[in-house]
């Protein structure tokens, strides 16, 4: 337990000290993204590693978060803060909604679902012109502040995102050792098993459903405000997709796999600019490579690795 | 009679593609009874007949019969590596890891097929002219009747397959019960083969058949892919008339909507019909419910 919470201190003091080499350049604004897709995939990581079931709608909420909060605060004028609330508490109760039906689908069947949610509501955000400016997207959205602290530079823009970042890591590991997050478990290893044990697993995984839709609706508002505008194409079903790599890389049912795997796959496309169409094709190997060999992710498969490697010293020690 | 020209018209190329969505549907549901597996991959057997076809025809040069019947063969190909090197390796996967799976073939797939083709959309020429057939005030195009004349011997096709040869029968012994089946010494493994290489050939003949009307590229499998998985739902995931009947049903609603309602939902509505499917008779329309055994 101690060990956990000094893991937890020494990564908030990376999160604190990474910026200082960059000097506010261009790896800050990469940064930024990496602890925006951060908070996304914890939050399927709870519903997906953790629970065990499966969402490819990730992106309808994220949208929601994002377009909510630059229509009410562009159009209706709404104080940003207020806005992320009262969108984030309103995504959260469509989700509690449209998590019993959903829900009470499995594999395959769960997976198409929420991927006809995340299609719709694209589409919404497409045809919806009026509210959401279409594909051409909606523009004009502030920035957050404090006080007279207008968060309008990268370096500002990075540290707002990482501290809502770790609030929820900082959460998210609690909840996962909690007496919820063991119940979760259960309901991944064997929903009968769980339910037969006094699980609630209906009511649970709407619960972790609606926490995930939350986390995401946030993730949503801190974009659109970190970004100023916003466009459907980053609230595809490619998203959707690209968080699922992200955890299926970082490690499914790892806290800071989530965080691991946004790292990665916010920097690999980056890194690989001068290729810029071949990250599809990498995506596609990634997702069937690490299943097929490294079903625990990085966080999981690198140690066991070393331990392949190492077998000698295992052995006489 | 405005109105009503209007509503044949849309019916009539709603069910068209309600056709193409129909034959996607069963080659789904193919995959689906010999292995319990939902191959989000499919709409991409879908494209690549397609953009093979195309390929065939304008860089190989081929006579468009040879063409098609490169591209089936090549999807194929691609259907039985694909088997082979992401699904056979895991024995006793979860659901999870198949999705997971299948969903990374599928980009794979798309991303190989951007890269070596571009993102331009391309057509197909019609099988046979566009000269349009008028039928009760409405225009029918040769090209609807290639889609319903395919379709139906595709299905004719697959129930003698089925029911009226051997390895058919081994294949729906199979869906029944695979250790079963195992038992008496059909080779389970064999027959899942099988199964990847008539729904690659069934999935890229109806991307074939589709393409002339709606042109194709490199991503026009995730629509149809998903649209012929509702159809499959209606269907109860059988891959008998049930999923014939979801297919056309769903292209018709669709037409009529986008017709009628508004095009830019046209979309929507499917994914909307698949979502109410899903919630209310996830056993399809046609089928009983089923117990789940645990």
């Amino acid at each position: 337990m101690k060990s956990d919470k000094l893991k937890f201190l020494a990564f908030c003091l990376v999160v604190l000290l990474a910026p200082l080499p960059l000097a506010g350049g261009y790896l800050t604004n990469v940064l930024i993204f990496v602890g925006i897709n951060g908070v996304l995939a914890l939050g399927l990581n709870l519903l997906l590693g953790y629970a065990g079931q499966i969402s490819l709608g990730q992106a309808a909420f994220f949208g929601l978060g994002a377009y909510g909060s630059g229509v009410l605060t562009t159009t209706y004028a709404m104080n940003p803060w207020l806005a992320m609330a009262v969108v984030a508490v309103c995504v959260a109760a469509f989700a509690f909604a449209l998590g019993f039906p959903v829900l009470r689908l499995k594999g395959h069947y769960l997976a198409m679902a929420t991927l006809g949610v995340g299609v719709i509501a694209n589409i919404a955000f497409n045809e919806t012109v009026d509210l959401t400016g279409g594909p051409s997207g909606l523009s004009g959205i502030p920035n957050l502040s404090i006080g007279g602290l207008i968060f309008d530079t990268d370096l500002k823009n990075y540290y707002l995102v990482w501290s809502f970042a770790l609030v929820m890591i900082f959460l998210s590991l609690n909840l996962v050792n909690s007496r919820f997050g063991r119940g979760l478990r259960a309901i991944h290893d064997s929903e009968v098993a769980a339910r037969v044990m006094g699980v609630n697993a209906r009511l649970m995984k709407v619960q972790v459903f609606t926490l995930s839709a939350f986390i995401s609706a946030i993730a949503g508002s801190l974009y659109c405000h970190v970004m100023t505008f916003i466009s459907p194409t980053s609230f595809s079903f490619h998203v959707s997709v690209e968080l699922l790599t992200m955890i299926v890389i970082g490690g499914l049912g790892s806290v800071y796999g989530s965080i691991l795997g946004a790292l990665l796959l916010t920097l690999l496309p980056e890194m690989l600019r001068t290729f810029h169409d071949y990250d599809i094709v990498v995506y596609g190997m990634l997702l069937i490579s690490m299943t097929i060999y490294m079903p625990g992710g990085l966080v999981a498969g690198i140690p066991a690795l070393f331990r392949r490697l190492l077998p000698a010293r295992g052995s006489n020690a | 009679m405005e109105l009503f020209q209007q509503i044949t018209q849309f019916v009539i190329s709603g069910l068209a593609t309600g056709a193409i969505y129909a034959l996607i549907g069963l080659s789904f549901a193919i995959i689906f009874n010999s292995t319990g597996i939902i191959n989000f991959a499919q709409g991409e057997f879908v494209m690549l007949g397609g953009v093979m076809t195309i390929f065939s025809l304008n860089v190989l040069h081929l006579p468009l019969i040879a063409a098609i019947a490169v591209a089936v063969a090549a999807t194929t190909v691609v259907g039985v590596v694909f088997e082979r090197l992401a699904i056979r390796p895991l024995k006793n996967a979860t659901p999870l890891a198949l999705i997971i799976i299948t969903i990374g073939a599928s980009i794979l797939i798309r991303g190989v097929v951007m890269l070596v083709w571009g993102k331009d959309t391309q057509a197909l020429p019609a099988f046979s002219g566009n000269d349009p057939i008028s039928v009760v005030g409405a225009t029918l195009l040769p090209q609807h009747l290639w889609i319903f004349g395919v379709t139906v011997l595709v299905i004719v096709g697959c129930r003698l397959f089925f029911h009226h040869t051997i390895s058919g029968k081994a294949m729906r012994a199979c869906s029944f019960n695979r250790r079963a089946a195992n038992l008496v010494g059909i080779s389970v493994g064999r027959m899942v083969l099988f199964s990847f290489v008539i729904s690659a050939a069934v999935g890229s003949l109806a991307g074939v058949i589709i393409a002339p009307l709606t042109m194709t590229a490199y991503d026009v499998g995730v629509m149809l892919g998903l649209k012929g998985f509702c159809a499959a739902i209606m269907g109860g995931m059988g891959s008998g008339l049930g999923t014939v009947l979801g297919g056309l049903i769903l292209g018709t609603l669709e037409s009529l909507g986008a017709g009628l309602i508004s095009s830019g939902y046209k979309d929507a509505i499917a994914f909307f019909i698949l979502l109410l499917i899903l919630f209310i008779r996830p056993q399809g329309l046609f089928k009983k419910g089923e117990t789940e055994r645990v």
